[in-house]
Parts: structure tokens; C-alpha cells; sequence
């Protein structure tokens, strides 16, 4: 009864039953299931960029490299090596998962822009080595005919009604899983060194350990969402490891809102929506898109849900002074004092959601 | 030995290249403390505003790249003032993804008014000259010529005028500069609009060897952003060493092992210099 009380999560449930009953409406439309199926593969990279941007406050821009690994992990294994798509998956997330972890003890070194710029070229060298070691993955002839994954004569994933909701399942497990962070220790140990790292770092947080993790489980997510997004799509050339991925994602999560449970989601179906609303003027859209990013940035930093999670904070403050207020008129002068005193404290420990 | 000098020169040009394209960044970082991850585009920008003046309006080749260079500088004052003077308080993450969008906007704007193919501008200078035996095209001696000589001018423009001056003093200690009466809006617009003529002369410059096509800053700005950590954020003379080091690595490897390495060399430095000392190797102690 009390989480029917939380807008956050009617909120998420509204959106996740709008996108459950998607194909409902669009079964008939192939694209449109493709265009939003996609978007939800986006969509778990993007998770795994709120994990390390969002939760951190580290600027990844490797995401994209990570994408790129899990898109051809997937692709080659499938196609070259011809392994089932459900082998060829877990070994991509095995493999991700190891190359982040590598990559994330030198890049952790380096801090604020060091970091962004460092990560910004760890994406660029996999993208040059997708998009130029032809021998392996075929450079710019990209790999054809990625397998569908095998519904074990129960489920055929060809249909692209069955393939929207393999996505939508894992990414409802990756939603599950952020929310999970966010409410764990673990969560809070992140925003921590988002806060501060001299701070964590003082107060006994292990900093590095801790940024290892997320940089690694942030490149999970990057590869999951790639792998889907290969079969998805059946077709993958190296522009799916390039920069302008990084750059996609870190849009949809600035839309959304950095550092919140549904803002990825929210903001790569909203921009993926953009996106097709410009499909027509290809890549002039950034006319139009790149000032809404910068206005975006300067106007509304917390993104959607951000701002609608700051009018409800606001909201849920004025009702529990109100109740304070309430309650204070028969307690005690201390408890009155106390009571209010931690609902208006600066520091609210619910803002960043 | 001939290969070798040939290599040489072109690796001088394309270190010349690179120095002015860095340094405009690393003073931007200096500053206003934020990597400009626009410097790509301003960079493409300026070499078709050169293309532009100088194959359709048709003035000359030097003179075209002039006017490039002053109509980029008001381009790069505009971007200081609606994009990173709003974020001046913001979490660096803001600025760079606020770069991100300009960086997109520049490029489609390319690509709206010049079309997505790739466009050759031809050279007015030709000729050869030989020096050791190498046949040198006179296009990348005019390159090294004009790097150096604008390096010159602006070493002395910033250590000697009172504008340039007023950066280094920033770059120092932003409030004490303001104490003593240096405006850092002022220093901060300045700073912006002239790394990006810095970038197009750069961008002017290459353009008769490179092609040029919407997507042409991006490979040189993540160099460039190598270049300037190799050498330490907001280090000119690591700036100006990281840039022509790069450059001849970049060419002898393009050379002697394969284009594919060549390319990849910037990254590969970077990784390894990064991983055995985070902060570059020129840094100077960056107060906060």
C-alpha cells in the first residue's frame, strides 16, 4: 500500500506499461517495433552510463566502444564462428565485462577531465581496431546476417514481437538492477564519490575499488545492450563503435536525467522519438538537436525526471512539515524542533534521485 | 634517406598543424578550466569558411584564410558567451556534453550549407622544392613557415601585450586576476575566440593536402586532446613539443609500419603516458 503512495515508482510503472503493451499497437508495424526495440537496446547502454555518470560522476566516453565490442562479440561469434546466439552472448558479457575491468585500472588513474578525455580515446582505438583490422571483423563490409537467438522450438525470436520483449525483459532486469544499486550500499557509496572523492576517501570509502566496479559494470550494460542490438538488427558495420554512439547515449541520459532509475529510459525513448521525427533531414537534425542539447544543459541539467522528482520532493517536504506541525502542537517543544529540523535540513538524502 | 627527410618535412608540416590546433585548446583550458570538445568543429569550420573564400568568392589564398580566421574568432567569442558562460558554475560534466551538442550543430550546419561529400581546395602555392635529395612540396614549407611565425607572434602576444598578459594572469589565479581589476568574462571570450583562429589558420593551412568534409575535426580533435594531456592541460611549451612529437611518430610510423598504426599512434602514447603518470608529463602544479 505504501509504494502505491510513491509517484517515483507509479511513475516508472506507468512507463513500463506503456512500453509492455507497445506491440499491442504496433505488431502490424514492423519498423516501429524495430525503431523502438533498438531504442530499448540503446537503452541499456545508457544504464550502464548512469552507473558510472550518473552515480559516479565520472564522464565515460568509452560507452560506445563498449557497445561496439558487445555488438561484434556477438555478431562474429554468431556469423564466423557459427556459436548459438545464447553462447556467443554470455561469452561477449564474460568478455566486456573483463576488457572494462582492464581498461578501467589504467583509465581510474586519471581523474575528472584526464578521465573523460582518456576514456573518449580508449572508444576511439576500438573503433579504429573494428573499423580497420578487415581480417577479423570485416571492417567496413561489417558483418551480415547475425543469428536470431534460439527459442528452443518454444519461442521464435524472428518475430519482431517476441524479439521486443527479450529486450524489454532484460532491460527491465537492468532497470531492477539500477534500482537495486540505488537503494544498496554500494549506491550510496557512488554518490559519495560523486559528491567528493577526497571526502569518500576520507571517511574510509574504498575510491578506486568502488570506481572499478561501477567502470566495469557500466561496460556490462554497454555490451549487453550491443548484443541485443546485433541480433536485433542483423547487420552491424563499425559505425556502431564510433564516438557519435557515446555522444547518442550521453544525450538520451541527459534527457532523462543523470543519476535516476527511469531517466534512461525515459530519454532514449524520447529522443529515439526525435530522432525518427527528423529521420528525413538525416544528419541535419543536429541543427535543430545540438542547441536543444546545449539549452538542455544550461536550462535543465536534471533532466525530465529530474525536474518531475524535484517537484515531488518539494511536494513531499511541505506535507511532512505540514505533519510535523501537526504533530508538534500536542509534543514537546524538543521534538518539535528536532523533527523539523531533519525534514528542512539542507542535505536531503532523497534530491538526487 | 631520402623517405626519412621527406617523412621529416611532412611530419614538421603536420607538427606545425597540430601545434596551433593545440594550443588554442590547451589556453581555452587554462582559462575556463573545461576541454572544449568543440575544437574539432571550429577547426572544420574554418577550413570551409577558407574553402569558401577562396574557390567562390575568390580572394586570395592568405587573405582568405585572414577573414576565415576573424569571422572563427567571433564564432568562438559567440560560443563562450551562450554555451560555457552560462555553465561557468556548473559540474565539468555539463560543459563538456554542452561542447557535444555545439560540436554537432557545427557539423550539420557544415553539412547543410557544403553537402556530406568530401571537397578537395586546391593549393594557389605549388611547386617543389629539394632539399637533400627529398623533393618537398612548397605547400608544407609554407605550413612550417607560417606555424612557426605564428607561434612567434603569439608567444610575444601573450608574454608582452597587456591582452595577452591578462590570459596568463587568469590562467594563474582566476581571483586575484579579477582583484586587481582583469575581467574574466572579458579574458574568457578573448581566450575562445582566439584558439578557434588559431584553429583555422590550422584548418586553412592543411586544407590544400587534407579533404575536407563535415566529419574532418574529429579525428584531429581527439589528437589534438592527446597532444595536450601528453604535454599537461593548460602547458603551452607542452603543447607546442607534445604537438610536433606526435607528428613526426605519427608520420615515421604511417611509413615504416602501416597507415593503421600511423593513426593509432596518438592513442597508443597517450595510454601508455597515462598509465605510467596520470597527469601528464609537462603538468605545472593546477591550483583550483
Amino acid at each position: 500500500m505504501n509504494a502505491l503512495k510513491n509517484p517515483r515508482l507509479l511513475g516508472m510503472l506507468a512507463v513500463v506499461i506503456v512500453l509492455a503493451a507497445a506491440p499491442i499497437f504496433f505488431a502490424e508495424q514492423n519498423y516501429a517495433m524495430r525503431v523502438v526495440t533498438v531504442g530499448m537496446c540503446a537503452a541499456i547502454a545508457v544504464y550502464g552510463l548512469n552507473i558510472i555518470l550518473g552515480f559516479t560522476g565520472q564522464l565515460s566516453l568509452a560507452q560506445g566502444g563498449f557497445f561496439g565490442i558487445g555488438a561484434y562479440g556477438v555478431g562474429l561469434l554468431t556469423t564466423d564462428f557459427d556459436w548459438s546466439f545464447w553462447s556467443a552472448f554470455i561469452v561477449t558479457i564474460i568478455g566486456t565485462a573483463a576488457v572494462g575491468y582492464l581498461c578501467g585500472l589504467i583509465a581510474l588513474r586519471t581523474k575528472d577531465e584526464y578521465f573523460a578525455i582518456f576514456t573518449m580515446a580508449i572508444g576511439f582505438i576500438i573503433f579504429l581496431v573494428i573499423s580497420r583490422w578487415e581480417s577479423v571483423t570485416h571492417a567496413h563490409s561489417g558483418v551480415n546476417n547475425v543469428k536470431f537467438p534460439e527459442g528452443g522450438g518454444i519461442i521464435d525470436f524472428e518475430s519482431p514481437v517476441a524479439m521486443f520483449y527479450l529486450v524489454f525483459v532484460i532491460l527491465l532486469i537492468c532497470i531492477y538492477v539500477t534500482h537495486a544499486i540505488r537503494r544498496s550500499s554500494v549506491g550510496r557509496t557512488l554518490l559519495t564519490i560523486r559528491t567528493s572523492e577526497d571526502l569518500a576517501d576520507a571517511i574510509g570509502v574504498r575510491v578506486g575499488f568502488s570506481k572499478q566496479l561501477a567502470f566495469a559494470a557500466s561496460a556490462v550494460l554497454g555490451g549487453i545492450g550491443g548484443g541485443l542490438y546485433a541480433t536485433v538488427v542483423g547487420f552491424i558495420g563499425p559505425d556502431s563503435a564510433s564516438i557519435d554512439k557515446t555522444f547518442e547515449f550521453l544525450m538520451f541520459i541527459l534527457v532523462g536525467g543523470m543519476g535516476t532509475v527511469a531517466g534512461p529510459l525515459l530519454g532514449s525513448m524520447i529522443v529515439t522519438f526525435l530522432f525518427e521525427l527528423f529521420q528525413d533531414f538525416q544528419a541535419y537534425r543536429f541543427i535543430v538537436l545540438g542547441p536543444i542539447i546545449v539549452a538542455l544543459v544550461i536550462f535543465a541539467p536534471r533532466g525530465i525526471i529530474g525536474y518531475l522528482g524535484g517537484i515531488v520532493d518539494r511536494r513531499s517536504r511541505k506535507q511532512k512539515i505540514a505533519e510535523a506541525r501537526r504533530t508538534a502542537d500536542g509534543a514537546s517543544p524538543e521534538y518539535d524542533t528536532a523533527k523539523s529540523g531533519t525534514v528542512t535540513s539542507g542535505i536531503d538524502p532523497e534530491e538526487t534521485k | 634517406m631520402t623517405l626519412f627527410i621527406q617523412q621529416l618535412f611532412n611530419g614538421l608540416a603536420l607538427g606545425g598543424v597540430y601545434c596551433l590546433a593545440a594550443i588554442g585548446l590547451t589556453l581555452v583550458f587554462g582559462v575556463l578550466r573545461i576541454p572544449n570538445l568543440a575544437h574539432g568543429a571550429l577547426y572544420m569550420l574554418g577550413a570551409y569558411l577558407t574553402y569558401f573564400f577562396l574557390t567562390t568568392i575568390g580572394v586570395p589564398y592568405i587573405a582568405a584564410i585572414g577573414i576565415a580566421a576573424i569571422m572563427l574568432f567571433v564564432v568562438g567569442v559567440g560560443l563562450e558567451r551562450l554555451v560555457f558562460h552560462p555553465l561557468r558554475n556548473s559540474p565539468h560534466t555539463h560543459h563538456m556534453i554542452a561542447a557535444v551538442g555545439a560540436m554537432f550543430f557545427f557539423q550539420a550546419l557544415a553539412q547543410a550549407i557544403w553537402g556530406a561529400d568530401f571537397r578537395r581546395m586546391d593549393t594557389p602555392i605549388t611547386g617543389e622544392l629539394r632539399i637533400l635529395g627529398a623533393e618537398i612540396s612548397a605547400q608544407r614549407i609554407v605550413i612550417i613557415v607560417v606555424a612557426v611565425i605564428v607561434l612567434a607572434l603569439l608567444a610575444w602576444f601573450i608574454k608582452r601585450s597587456i591582452h595577452g598578459q591578462t590570459i596568463e594572469a587568469i590562467e594563474q589565479d582566476r581571483v586575484g586576476a579579477s582583484l586587481v581589476g582583469i575581467n574574466p568574462s572579458m579574458v574568457s571570450m578573448l581566450t575562445l575566440g582566439l584558439s578557434a583562429l588559431l584553429a583555422t589558420i590550422a584548418a586553412g593551412l592543411v586544407a590544400p593536402i587534407n579533404l575536407l568534409s563535415p566529419t574532418m575535426g574529429d579525428a584531429l580533435n581527439l589528437k589534438v586532446f592527446a597532444i595536450i594531456i601528453l604535454g599537461g592541460l593548460g602547458s603551452l611549451p607542452g603543447a607546442i613539443v607534445g604537438g610536433f612529437a606526435l607528428a613526426i611518430a605519427e608520420t615515421m610510423t604511417a611509413t615504416y609500419i602501416s597507415s593503421g598504426v600511423g593513426e593509432a599512434v596518438a592513442f597508443i602514447v597517450l595510454v601508455a603516458v597515462l598509465a605510467i603518470k596520470p597527469t601528464g608529463l609537462f603538468t605545472k602544479a593546477v591550483q583550483r
